[in-house]
């Protein structure tokens, strides 16, 4: 019997599996990442909580068999926020796509870096809004084809290494799925981080993107970022610019500052001390 | 117990109706508040900046109300009882996560001041004006508790009573203030703590691999799980499965959330609403008022008793659910009704549907101050004609 | 539960090299021209295509030579449908 048992079988929600991503997708293997990474650590399901946003990637909550949490679109970290304030014993990771975090979410994702909240953010960048077919986002590269840039992408995209850095984000990596082993250990690395963590994930979306520009297969896909990645440790934020030729990967940051709610309960215990002393 | 204390500041004071407001979460046991500055709202948070961290609560200024409100309802999935409070132009911002609130079925509460609207408005003067968009704001069929206080005594007993329908019926609930009751100062008394009725969600009775997330009970209500307690459950907000496995296809699934989470309220109406009647017996005309308008409505009606009209006030304390049966059985019994409101027509509607053929007159306010005594009274021999 | 051999070992004298057996969940595979992730990044090549059929329409991978996996755990890293996985081949009797 156990031998025809995934090891990660009872990481999952079985009663939501199979999950709803297309043959070629890279969010299964972030997913598969995340556990992974969760089990080295040995960390207790019970204490963790994944929470995601709207959007292919956003159903990842649902499959993780922890306490999890699939939010409006957008307001993913925000929510995060109030629950890792409310209870700093849980670790509380989110996992969300290009468009949630960055476009109608990107608000939020730069106060909780600045505010350094005690957060691990991975987002899934397919460089589309996968779930509504296809239309170009805040990551698309400029003259890449969508379903809304029918002439080619007229905008510049975020460099995101660089927007979680300048946000204030303790620690920043960029890894793709073709890297899962050095995504895993950088996720491992951030579960650990006290603050704000970005892990940013190239991940395919043939189903839409590569349909779109070229690269049919997740192979496809997964091709070009073997063709184009360049691993960078430390580098220049911002110069991590992807471009179709060029995918800069590695971790940018790792640095050591108090988080928001050491800061926050550090403030309360003062607060308390005061009280008993009685010279309010 | 000394912890109590602290949070229950038992005695006679004069306070402003915001502080009274946020005093009255404290004492219900709220422990987070996540906002964004606001007028009027502003003194809410003020005052739960200071006070939270003397009871070991967390304060957050979040970036915008989309995130504060959603902040709440993740503070209320990690067990503590949470709060925000705005007004208008921020109430339009929390509608979207007030939405998801109801569907996920969190426990918390949203408060809002009310200004004069539309948008940026008249923010330092009163409205009524955010009524219907309490109800009808966020998308979708859903049903929310209102309560319009109209004094700050009544802010702080309606604050407290919001956290406990909250928790009784895991559902957001909204007080409906106006600037004027959160600006104006009044005595308040505070009782002992322990003379507060403090009610907590109900938890599950079984065991994590029996626990179904959004299975209800015979009250409809789900008994609540919160992150880290070992269930591993799952919430969306689309429409889900009794475990809370996402249905986006099933017409039965979303005709069968959809209805229990409405019925869960509509079908407790008669335990959730609260009114007050004054000089209703022989009165042969009614005014509808509530909030502050129904301070003026309570000396018009005076006034127009020593003036031999037989005039009395039925106020709405629970303006959604809407007080239905309460009308209609006021409605019966009198000529005609006068309802106030500081808006251009909102709540009437629902008196109107109410009275059914009972003649209602409405007299609409904008800006600064409520209806006058005299207005009121001269509206009531109007109706009597 | 398999090793986690992509750390190199160091001592030379310890190198023992691990084989691996492979399991595929065939009814979860969405393998084909879609995916074949673990087909096309096994180090070994350790597995191919098949014209097998599952009840999804995917063809799930077979295993073309399993001497050859050093258990490296690739495939089952790179997975996204939790359909491959592999543990250590007793290998007591020879392999
Ligand atoms: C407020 C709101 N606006 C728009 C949508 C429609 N919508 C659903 S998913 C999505 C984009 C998701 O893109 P991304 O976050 O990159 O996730 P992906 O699907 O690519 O994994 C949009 C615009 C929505 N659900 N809610
Ligand atoms: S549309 Fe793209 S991102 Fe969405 S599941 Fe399919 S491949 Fe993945
Ligand atoms: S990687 Fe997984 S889903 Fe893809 S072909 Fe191999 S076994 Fe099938
Ligand atoms: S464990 Fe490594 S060598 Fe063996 S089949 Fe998988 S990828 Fe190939
Ligand atoms: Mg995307």
């Amino acid at each position: 019997m156990s031998e025809e048992l995934h090891p990660f079988e009872t990481f999952l929600r079985k009663e939501m599996i199979p999950h709803i991503w297309c043959d070629g997708c890279g969010n299964g293997i972030i997913l598969n990442s995340y556990l992974m990474a969760l089990k080295d650590l040995n960390i207790d399901f019970n204490k963790v909580v994944t929470v995601a946003g709207i959007g292919c990637i956003g159903r990842v909550s649902g499959y993780t068999k922890t306490d999890s949490y699939h939010t409006t679109h957008g307001r993913a970290v925000a929510f995060a926020t109030g629950v890792k304030l409310a209870n700093p014993e849980l670790k509380v990771a989110v996992i969300s796509g290009d468009g949630d975090l960055f476009a109608i979410g990107g608000n939020h994702f730069i106060h909780a870096a600045r505010r350094n909240v005690n957060l691990q953010v991975i987002c899934a960048n397919n460089f589309t809004y996968g779930m509504t077919g296809g239309q170009y986002g805040p990551t698309t590269p400029l003259d890449a084809w969508t379903s809304t840039t029918p002439y080619g992408n007229v905008e510049h995209p975020f460099n995101l290494i660089h927007l979680a850095a300048a946000s204030g984000a303790v620690y920043v990596a960029r890894w793709t799925t073709l890297h899962v082993r050095r995504l895993t250990e950088s996720i491992k690395k951030a579960l650990q981080k006290e603050g704000f963590s970005f892990i940013e994930v190239i991940t395919p979306c043939p189903e839409i993107y590569g349909r779109y520009n070229k690269m049919r297969t997740g192979i496809d896909m997964m091709n070009w970022f073997r063709k184009a990645s360049e691993i960078r440790n430390y580098s220049d934020p911002a110069k991590a610019e992807i471009t179709p030729e060029r995918i800069v990967l590695g971790e940018f940051v790792d640095i050591e500052k108090p988080s928001f709610g050491r800061l926050l309960h550090g403030m309360t215990a003062k607060v308390q001390e005061k009280m008993k002393r009685g010279n309010r | 117990m000394a912890e109590k204390s602290r949070a229950v500041l038992t005695g006679k004071h004069f306070m402003q109706g915001d502080i009274a407001c946020a005093e009255g979460a404290i004492a219900a046991g709220c422990r987070f508040f996540a906002g964004y500055p606001i007028t009027p709202a502003t003194e809410v948070a003020e005052r739960m900046a200071r006070r939270l961290p003397e009871v070991k609560g967390v304060y957050v200024q979040m970036e915008d109300e989309l995130a504060s409100m959603a902040a709440v309802i993740g503070a209320s999935y990690a067990g503590v009882k949470s709060m925000t409070a705005t007004s208008g132009p921020g109430f339009s911002l929390m509608v979207e996560n007030l939405g998801l609130a109801f569907m996920t079925e969190t426990p918390c509460v949203l408060v809002n001041i009310m200004r004069g609207g539309p948008s940026t408005g008249q923010p330092t003067k009163p409205g009524q004006q955010d009524v219907m968009q309490a109800k009808w704001g966020s998308h979708g069929d859903y049903e929310i508790i209102a309560l319009a206080p109209s004094s700050v005594q009544e802010i702080f007993d309606l604050t407290i009573e919001a956290f406990n329908l909250s928790e009784t019926y895991r559902t957001p609930v909204v007080v409906l203030a106006d600037e004027i009751v959160g600006h104006m100062r009044e005595r308040v008394t505070i009782p002992e703590a322990d003379e507060i009725t403090v009610i907590d969600r109900k938890k599950p009775r079984v065991p994590p691999g029996e626990f179904a997330s959004f299975k209800p009970d015979e009250d409809l209500v789900p008994p609540m799980a919160c992150f880290g307690e070992g269930y591993r459950f799952h919430a969306t907000g689309l429409t889900h499965d009794e475990s809370g496995r996402p249905s986006t296809s099933s017409a039965e699934a979303q005709q069968k959330l959809v209805q229990r989470l409405c019925d869960k309220i509509r079908k407790n109406a008669d335990k959730i609403v609260k009114t007050e009647r004054t000089m209703l017996e022989d009165a042969e005309v009614a005014v509808v008022a509530y909030g502050i308008t129904s301070r003026s409505a309570l000396s018009a009606v005076q006034k127009a008793r020593e003036a031999g009209i037989k005039a009395g006030l039925f106020r709405p304390i629970t303006l959604w659910p809407f007080p239905d049966q309460q009308v209609s059985q006021v409605a019966k019994k009198v000529d005609a009704i006068v309802v106030l409101e500081m808006n251009y027509g909102q709540l009437v509607r629902e008196v109107e549907r109410a009275a059914k053929e009972t003649p209602v007159i409405f007299l609409s306010k904008l800006g600064e101050e409520p209806h006058k005594p005299a207005e009121i009274l001269q509206a009531m021999r109007r109706a009597l004609q | 539960m398999p090793l986690k051999l992509w750390r190199k070992p160091l001592d030379a004298d310890k190198i023992k090299v691990l084989h691996g057996e492979v399991y595929i969940i065939k009814e979860r595979c969405k393998g084909g021209k879609g995916c074949n992730f673990c087909i096309e990044y096994c180090p070994k090549e350790v597995l191919e295509e098949s014209e097998e059929f599952n009840k999804k329409g995917f063809h799930p991978p077979r295993v073309k030579d399993e001497n050859n996996c050093v258990l490296c755990g690739f495939c089952e890293a790179v997975c996204p449908d939790f359909a491959i996985f592999t543990v250590e081949k007793n290998c007591e009797g020879g392999c």
